[in-house]
């Protein structure tokens, strides 16, 4: 909150510059269902902290949790400064009219156009954490039983409904032959032989989002899981393998405890089919080399990268969780989220006397009085005007 | 009927009182945050079960900055060169290629830079565009990986609107009326160098120049004078002939400008203007004025003045002249705009240490210095851990244990990380 002393020059020497954080105004905070608390209340510590009044619009197929962000959450709050408003597409359609001094917007990218093109009428800024498929790469030098573990954890947490989730695996025919078994393995360990029964597997939101899953299983070729039970809304979890790049299940962000094998002859062949796509929200290499995995972050893009590990990135204050191009705009966690929901304002105090030091700025200009205000402007400024 | 629109203004309202500013309002309002998880523990685990059925129970890192890929820079007329430029080496410096579409309405500029620019970058990465507003809404139907805009907010809207359906992110440099807060406690003659020169430099024609006065009737009195000894000193008896007074920059502008000057009463004439017994309605307080007219507008007091400034839209720069810095910074303190200089005109910009740019009408983003880097890359956040190590990974897998729940809690919050709520 302190104020930013910066550098000044020599014309501005006896004043002092410095960079103030200003909370923006309302801001209006979307959230997701898939972590309804997480995704609504770590940006909302970051608004309260910039000093900004907060509507939070908590998703409604989220139900339960919507219930106890409505009803208990505002009892802590000043309620003056603090309100959470419900409702499904239409309402928020009609929130989105109104003008709001920031928007931070979690969900799909096609609503993130939606969210995009409101603010602009208002010209208020947003933050846009989207989404993707998000590639894993995994390289022919690796630990099999290793890599499966790390995957399979990070895809079939919260039954796969996590942006930031491996979402497909690139490899070579000979690596998904010696990975099959490994994720079988780490499957059977995490989740039971029967993990329909196990309570540390989640279950799909809705019935809307199951049919959408269980159509995806009919793509490819079912290599483990498979199964489903509508009642639970309960998708086994699943890896697909002889998967096309036109199958739907290739096409649209998963989202769901299916994890497709497509596979690649070279490290090449798997940059080139990432480049071709959308830059997503984050992308997973793994080797034993470090130049493998360093060579894969060199020559793509994505939102968040992770070497030899799934998401545990955002779990560091330290570095920002955002996306690029389709997956979202801008950033918060820790600092991020301070300096995100807050207004940058430069600010130079001069000095209200000592008006003889001003005289050579003033026309009409000499040759010599050109000079010297160049000199004054010097680095680091911009004197081209 | 609009079941929000209740809501959303006392929460406005409560905002312009000030309530959220001060550090230990804020900090109540997170240890109320903190409170409401910790009693509620059950409940919210219980609502996660029903809503998803969430199990209880959690190398080298850094910050990548990468480029876009492809930035468009749309550069207005006003200063054409500098307006183009600096945007241009951060874009460049970045690492991204680079489209410019510079200003057709400043002729001579757009063709050096559309004819001699080009020859000293590598034109595989670099290109100049050029075309009116129809070709500029065909451009803008392109995608780009990030936009760069200088120009009007209205302009700014269509640009993010565009922008919006490729989810492309943008930097907009917008305008507005930049208020010129002049207190009873000054020196007439220092206020009056100082306004003049920056709001007269290049006719006006300046974003963030004072747009106009707020003062009280007596202070009024006192800077006519001060203000026409200004201009005399610096354009002469005949300002027309004087070489450091710019034109404006076509008939359309000049006629729009030339209008202005029936508002209120000319109380310094010819080009320089001031103008007095300035309406609030009037369309020379309606628009930026972005020529050499500068309105007076009386208040009574501070507090009108700050009332003034709130009720509008928030400005590109502010600028407040006392002599008592209580006074600059209760100005600072009590209002908001991109920028802001006390007892100065925009040499904030000068300092490539500060960050330009706007804040609700008068833009988003910003640039200069580094910010222009940071700008235009893409901070990735990478993470890289070992591919061995296996076994200390046991403790996160399910099927999960208290005991283990609780090891990876400490283990997470020794490593200062807070986000362990999913």
């Amino acid at each position: 909150m302190k104020d930013k002393p910066a550098a000044t020059n020599t014309l501005t020497k006896l004043g002092s510059a410095f960079i103030r954080k200003e909370p923006f105004g309302l801001v209006l905070i979307i959230a997701p269902w898939n972590y309804p608390v997480n995704l609504t209340l770590v940006p909302l510590v970051g608004a309260l902290a910039a000093g900004n009044c907060v509507v939070l619009k908590p998703s409604e197929i989220s139900k339960a949790t919507e219930k106890v962000l409505a009803e208990v959450l505002p009892e802590y709050l000043d309620q003056s400064c603090f309100a959470v408003l419900l409702g499904g597409p239409e309402e928020t359609g009609q929130l989105l009219e109104h003008k709001f001094d920031y928007i931070l917007f979690t969900g799909s990218p096609r609503v993130g156009r939606i969210v995009m093109t409101a603010a602009a009428k208002h010209l208020t800024p947003v933050t846009l954490e989207l989404g993707g498929k998000n590639p894993c790469y995994v390289d022919d030098n690796c630990n099999p039983q290793t890599v499966a573990n790390r995957v399979a954890w990070f895809r079939y947490f919260n039954a796969g409904q996590t942006c930031v989730a491996p979402d497909y695996i690139l490899c070579s025919p000979e690596t998904q032959e010696r990975l099959l078994p490994a994720l079988q393995s780490a499957i059977t360990r995490f989740y039971g032989d029967d993990p329909q029964s196990s309570p540390n597997l989640g279950r799909i939101i809705n019935q809307k989002q199951f049919q959408r899953l269980r159509a995806l299983l009919g793509c490819g070729r079912v290599a483990i899981g498979g199964q489903s039970d509508e009642s639970q809304r309960y998708i086994a979890p699943t890896v697909l393998v002889d998967v096309q790049e036109t199958e739907p299940v290739m096409q649209e962000e998963i989202f769901g405890p299916i994890l497709p094998i497509v596979s690649v002859r070279s490290l090449d062949e798997a940059v080139d089919f990432i480049n071709r796509r959308e830059k997503p929200l984050a992308l997973y290499a793994f080797s034993n080399s470090s130049q493998v995995v360093n060579q894969m972050l060199d020559r793509t893009s994505s939102g968040n990268f992770g070497g030899n590990e799934g998401f545990m990135y955002l779990t560091l204050p330290s570095l920002p969780l955002g996306g690029v191009g389709n997956s979202g705009m801008g950033r918060y966690h820790g600092k991020f989220s301070f300096d995100t929901f807050s207004h940058h304002r430069a600010c130079l105090l001069s000095h209200a006397g000592l008006e003889q030091l001003n005289q050579m700025r003033y026309p009409p200009y000499t040759a010599w009085s050109q000079q010297l205000i160049r000199w004054a402007l010097a680095s680091p400024s911009c004197t081209l005007l």
